[in-house]
């Protein structure tokens, strides 16, 4: 089994198209939704955890590339340096899915990295330069 | 009304019987004991705040070289500190940029490195003197190499602060961080219960010549802060809602810690820097102690829409700090992610510091030798000139 983390850039016109159903009926995936933006008529971008085995994700991929569909692996990850960390929670007013989050209990960071949508905004938001991109 | 002096919980103190609760800590004992109980059982309350500060700098005394020189233009680290004071002093201030590295690293960059331990580049010029013959100098010093390096705020532990969003279509890169577009997230910057002045709104025990926490030393209030606003609209606990009083702090660099002080970036916008600062309380009647148990349900704050770039900006909302700690406002229907600025996490591990040296006897309280104004408006800048010019 593996697991990739993908967006999909979906030209207008093209978000009516039911593609995670194909992806997980015909291609045997598990498909989890980490972040959506879709709008009938628009531009749409979707980012995906794709697990399976590696040759129904390489089928997948490519159904989605036939279907006029770009796709984008995620190949960076996000580190974020715990230790150098001061905890004021500026990274978690731009992180968009709610990776880096605050926890109530002791006013800590916490992040989920199952979350990341690897979008970098962190990087720049955080005053510190605790959080950086590993390639 | 009167139960105890600074002299004597000094004494409590010096004996190791004082009895030293935080901030978060007195609202419930309060609740369980009472205000006349626990006025009677608890001695100090502390308070504390770890939040990015850009009114800091430090005073430097390099000592002298030989031949002497009499600085007139100081460079540390390629970062400009201003040097028309004596030879050898000089001052650099937090947000002051690198000549070479931009916003990358500044004046607090310097400092932070100082409290490391590392070396600095000093370079410095001079028209040259008789008493001071050499024209220019670069060499290297560390806190261990210098005559003295005190931290010398002019502006720190705001007694309450506006909260930001942004209306505009536009991004907008501020000292309260990223502002989304279309009020897409609101930040705030206090440590509400636990913050100094919002613990003491009418500077009944803070005043000039309190003994602080700062930066990991001992360290003291100076002078009101600059900006020093106490005329602010205050709620009928007496707690200002928005930024009103400010303190001006110092303390010896050489004996600070850097978990407490931190150089900080903000995208776009420049340097500042974490300071960390801790305030007791002496408990010296009701009054004093009914003030620190209020909770962050009772300390009100602006939301300010910073896409309005004017000095007075338009007020979106007024909100509690439970409200913005609960990590969502309502505004208009819509609801909006909130986060913090400043460290709460670090803030209370300060208080519990306090809090212990206190308690060993390591820390003893000072009587302010005056007060810090509680009459004091703020003014603002009319421009005058008829064209912008520099003379």
């Amino acid at each position: 089994m593996k697991k990739i983390k993908v967006s999909l850039i979906y030209p207008a016109g093209d978000v009516s198209k039911p593609i995670t159903y194909h992806l997980v009926r015909d291609f045997n995936l598990v498909i989890n939704i980490l972040h959506a933006d879709i709008s009938l008529n628009k531009m749409g971008k979707l980012v995906l955890d794709i697990e399976g085995e590696e040759q129904d994700i390489e089928n997948g991929l490519k159904f989605v590339e036939e279907q006029g569909i770009k796709y984008k692996l995620f190949t960076k990850t996000i580190i974020w340096q715990e230790d150098d960390c001061i905890h004021c929670g500026a990274c978690t007013a731009v992180c968009p899915s709610n990776a880096l989050s605050m926890d109530k209990s002791d006013w800590s960071l916490t992040f989920d990295r199952e979350k990341c949508l690897i979008c970098e905004l962190c990087v720049k938001s955080c005053p510190l330069n605790v959080m950086c991109v590993s390639i | 009304m009167g139960y105890k002096s600074f002299d004597e919980i000094n004494e409590k103190i010096r004996a190791g019987k004082a009895v030293v609760v935080t901030a978060d800590e007195i609202i419930d004992i309060v609740e369980e004991k009472g205000l006349k109980q626990a006025a009677k059982e608890i001695d100090v309350v502390t308070t504390a705040t770890f939040g990015p500060m850009c009114s800091s700098g430090m005073f430097i005394n390099f000592g002298h070289s030989d031949p002497p020189i009499r600085m007139g233009k100081v460079w540390l680290n390629d970062v400009p500190a201003y040097a028309g004071i004596a030879a050898v002093d000089a001052y650099i201030g937090a947000t002051e940029l690198s000549e070479t590295k931009g916003m990358e690293y500044g004046g607090a960059h310097v400092i932070e490195d100082l409290i490391s331990g590392k070396d600095i580049k000093l370079y410095a010029e001079s028209y040259g003197t008789d008493c001071y013959p050499l024209k220019e100098i670069t060499t290297y010093i560390n806190k261990n190499n210098i005559n003295q390096a005190f931290m010398f705020n002019p502006r720190n532990a705001y007694q309450n602060y506006n909260a930001a969003t942004n209306s505009s279509e536009k991004i907008l890169y501020t000292y309260m961080g990223t502002l989304l577009p279309q009020m897409g997230n609101i930040t705030y910057s206090t440590s509400g219960q636990l913050s100094p002045l919002l613990n003491d709104p009418n500077y009944r025990t803070i005043g000039i010549g309190t003994r602080v926490f700062i930066g990991g030393a001992q360290g003291y209030v100076a002078w009101e802060g600059t900006q020093h606003n106490p005329e602010q609209n205050r709620g009928e606990n007496g707690v200002p809602v928005g930024s009103s009083g400010t303190l001006a702090l110092i303390g010896d660099i050489k004996k600070m810690d850097r978990r407490f002080i931190r150089a900080a970036v903000y995208e776009k916008y420049g340097i500042s820097m974490f300071v960390g600062i801790g305030i007791p309380i002496p408990v010296l009647d009701e009054e004093i102690l009914k003030y620190t148990t209020v909770r962050d349900s009772e300390i009100f704050t602006n939301i300010y829409d910073y896409s309005v770039q004017k000095r007075s900006r338009p007020v979106i909302k007024k909100v509690s700090y439970a409200e913005l700690r609960s990590g969502s406002v309502e505004i208009n229907g819509k609801i909006i992610s909130t986060a913090p600025m400043s460290s709460l996490k670090k803030a209370r591990e300060i208080a519990e510091l306090l809090k212990q040296q206190i308690r060993t006897g390591e820390f003893l309280l000072t009587q302010p030798v005056s007060n810090i104004p509680r009459e004091n408006r703020m003014s603002s800048l009319d421009v005058r000139g008829e064209s912008n010019e520099k003379d």
